[in-house]
Parts: C-alpha cells; structure tokens; sequence
C-alpha cells in the first residue's frame, strides 16, 4: 500500500514559481489559490530546498532522506516538516500529484 | 511558522528591474482635453508600429529574468489592443503581477471574466473623468464614453476583480474633490487616487494641446490648498524634506529614471514614463533590457546641468522634496532638461509657504519649519 512518503508531487500549472535574489516566490496564476486576490507566497529556506525537488519524479520519502542527509537531521523531523508544506501547497492548489 | 508565508509586491529584494512600465498603444478611444499621449483610436500607421503580442513576450521573458515582479500595461488605451488577452496572459504566465491602467470602457464580459480567471494580482486601474455623464464626457469628449465607462465598472464589480478608481482634478473642478472622494470610496471601497498635476503633452507633438491643458491646470494655489490640506500629506512634508532632502546641486537625474523604465509602444525603452528625449531612448529590438539597464541608461543619464537658471535656482534650492520639477518635465515644458518649469517652482514654493517651510536670503530656501501660515 503507497504511503503519504511514497507519493511523487509536481508544481502545479496554476502557479509561476519565481527565484529573485535567491528566495523563491510563487505567484499564482488562477483565482483562488490565496487567502487575498492579490497574495504572492514565498518559501522559507526548508520550504524552497523541497520546492526544487518537488519535480514529478522523486518520492516525498526519497527528498526527505536527502534533506535528512544533507543537514544531518532526524528523519522523523524532516518527513514531517516535507508533509507539512506538501499540504499546505496541496491546499492552495501550488502543487499536484504526479502520475 | 509555516514554510509558507505571504510575500509583498513591492518587494525589499534586490533586482536588477523592480518593475516595468509598458505603453501596448499611444492609440486611445477617448479624446480628453488633458492627455499627455493620446493618438486617435483609429491612427492605422501607429497601429502597425505596435509591439506584436509574441515581441512584448520576449521583453516580459528578460523583465522576469532580471527579477521583474510587475509589469504596468498602460497606453493610450490598452483595451485598444485586439490582442490584449494575448498579451496579458503572456505577462502573467512570465509569473508577473499585472498594473492595468484603463478609462475602462472597453471592458467586455470576456476580458472580465479572464481577469476574474487570471486575477492581475494589483487591483486594476480605472481613471474616473467625472461621476456624471455631463462632467465625464466633458473630459472624453466622446458622447456615449460615460455609459461605456459605467458598464466596465460594473462588470469589474460582477466579477469581483478589485478595483481603484482615479480621478483627475481641473482648474475648474478643484472645489468637487470631496464629492469625488466619496463617490469613489462608495464605488471601489478605498479611497481614489487623484490628480492635480496635469504634465503638458510628453512629445512635445502640439501646440494647440498644450494650451488647452495648460488652461485647465489648477493654479499654483489651488495644488497648494487642496494637497496641504491633506493630513498625510502635511505630516510627511513637515518631516520629509528637512530630514531627507536638501539641495541637488548640478547631477540632473537624481530620480529612477534609468531604473524604473518605460517601454513604448514601438519598442523603444525610454528612462521614465515621462521622458521622450531620442537621444535618451534605447532601441530595444537591437538590444537587451540588461544591456539597457547596466550599459545604456548609466551613462547617458549621468549628465550634469549647464542652464544657467538650474543652476542659480533648481541646484541650490532647499525645496527639492516638494517639487515636481525633474528633467523630463523640464524637456516636456522647455525643451531642455535643465531648464526651471515655472509652474511647478510655483506650486513647491505655495506648498512650502503653506506649511510654514520658511525661505532664507537670496535663492536658497531654508528647510526650518516655522509656524504654519494658514
């Protein structure tokens, strides 16, 4: 049975992710994806190391080990900061599930 | 916290292009009385110079490389432009926040409804020439263009895409400022932003325009009275200009010219919304906006002032922060980039003598806040 750690995400269509000076900013496209219609989102530096992985083919599990091993940090931590900020841009429609 | 936060437009990042400003036509389907630009709706040989809609793509493709964040769609008319959605999506999907000036009245159900799909992400701009047909059309002085205008209105309003409303204040229409306050609020829900400082014809194109604008002008005093008795206003002007500004000696451009620029409507990048000096105008098809912005503008805008009334008045002068007065005003008004605009020295100095800002000897105005004199 696929686990919350084994499902792969993609960003979404409906947001142009920007890097401006090293911060990564989403700026929605369609209607609805802020609390406001004229919000743009920005990551922090956790939030953006896993927006680039976030790339259709690498599991959650699999950028969590990454994270995990790149910052020496407990893997529990990381798993539940990754699902954390994978539904929260799940909620705002910035990312979807691939395949 | 969540990895997750609201980010602002402006932004404190450092860019290369905070944002652009971008002329899609000089064509409009009004005529108003006071425009600095306008072109008839139906000029076919501006038409064709026109940006294409796949052109302006590629300028919003190295804006948001060099960390554009909104690029300002203005005109003439941009509704003008048959390609609008085109061009528009092409902004938006370059992940740029749009700032759309409009009069508005060619506002159709579908561009609603794709500004309600494709929110601009900065409410749209809607300039108000009047809050009855008469006033308005007074201004337009094309029959119908109220009822056009009240109808884009509404369909903004039907399809909840935030609006403000602007206005423009004449000599003769300077006492209706607060009817027109209300009236805005009521309409978009915040407070209109409004104009009294009407700029002669940027091209310096027509003779006959510039008089009929310089007549509707409101007086020196007018400006004076009507933005002193602004709050806001009062209080940042008692502190700004002492704390921040003093006098700008011969360096012209000590604005954002250069930084914060302005794509025509043909492709030429020009320093500022305002400035049309050819020599100043970078030719963007033979170009880069990089090549622009790092190369170009630094050097040709790093002149110093030679008129002898600049440097005897304007460069000395200790009332910079209240003035309006910059070189492309000056070429707008005189031809010449250092040459004093005699209107805004007037309406800097009434402001300054409103407020109690008190001149010292000779020329050179000191920033030592008296008592108020009104």
């Amino acid at each position: 049975m696929k686990t919350a750690m084994d499902k792969v995400y993609k960003p979404s269509d409906d947001v142009v992710a920007r890097e401006i000076d090293g911060e990564i900013i989403l700026v929605p496209l369609a209607a609805g994806m802020g609390d406001l219609e004229d919000e743009l989102y920005t990551l922090n530096p956790t939030g953006a190391a896993v927006w680039r992985m976030l790339n259709g083919e690498r599991s959650l599990g699999s950028i969590a080990a990454a994270l995990a091993k790149k910052h020496r940090a407990a893997p529990a931590t990381v798993r539940r900061d990754i699902l954390g900020l994978v539904g929260e841009l799940s909620r705002r429609r910035m990312v979807t599930e691939a395949g | 916290m969540s990895p997750v936060e609201k980010a602002s437009v402006p932004t404190k990042r450092k860019s290369l292009l905070p944002s652009l400003d971008v002329e899609l036509t000089e064509r409009c389907n009004n005529d108003c009385v006071h425009c600095c630009i306008n072109r008839p709706a139906g000029d076919r040989r501006a038409r064709r110079r026109e940006l294409t809609a796949a052109q302006l793509d590629r300028v919003f493709a190295q804006a948001a490389q060099l960390g554009c964040l909104t690029v300002r769609l203005t005109g003439g008319e941009p509704l003008l432009r048959g390609d609008f959605p085109e061009i528009y999506l092409a902004a938006r999907r370059r992940g740029l926040t749009v700032r759309l000036l409009t009069n508005g009245c060619l506002l159709t159900p579908a561009l609603a409804k794709l500004l309600e799909a494709v929110p601009p992400l900065q409410p749209v701009e809607l300039t108000a020439y009047g809050r009855d047909r008469r006033s308005y059309e007074r201004v337009t002085r094309v029959p119908g263009s109220f009822a056009a205008f009240q109808s884009g209105l509404g369909l903004l309003a039907e399809h909840r895409v935030p609006f403000r409303l602007k206005g423009v204040l004449f000599r003769g229409t300077v006492g209706g400022r607060r009817g027109f306050e209300a009236w805005a609020t009521k309409l978009s829900g915040v407070r209109p932003e409004l104009t009294l400082l009407l700029d002669l014809r940027h091209r310096r194109d027509s003779v006959a325009r510039n008089r009929a604008i310089a007549l509707r002008r409101p007086t020196p005093r007018q400006v004076a009275r009507t933005t002193c008795a602004d709050p806001l206003f009062r209080r940042q002007m008692k502190l700004f200009p002492g704390r921040y500004m003093g006098p700008q000696g011969g360096r012209l451009f000590t604005c954002s010219a250069g930084y914060s620029v302005c794509l025509d409507a043909y492709g030429r990048l020009q320093p500022c919304l305002l400035l049309r000096k050819k020599e100043l105008t970078y030719d963007l098809g033979a170009g880069t906006l990089r090549d622009a912005l790092t190369r170009f503008f630094p050097a040709a805008l790093a002149v110093e002032a030679r008129g002898r009334a600049f440097l005897a008045r304007c460069a000395q002068c200790g009332l910079k922060g209240f003035c309006h007065q910059c070189p492309a005003r000056a070429f707008i008004e005189n031809g010449k980039l250092d040459k004093p605009v005699e209107y805004w020295c007037a309406v800097a100095h009434e402001q300054a003598r409103l407020l109690g800002w008190r001149s010292g000897p000779g020329s050179l105005p000191r920033l030592r806040p008296g008592p108020r004199a009104d």
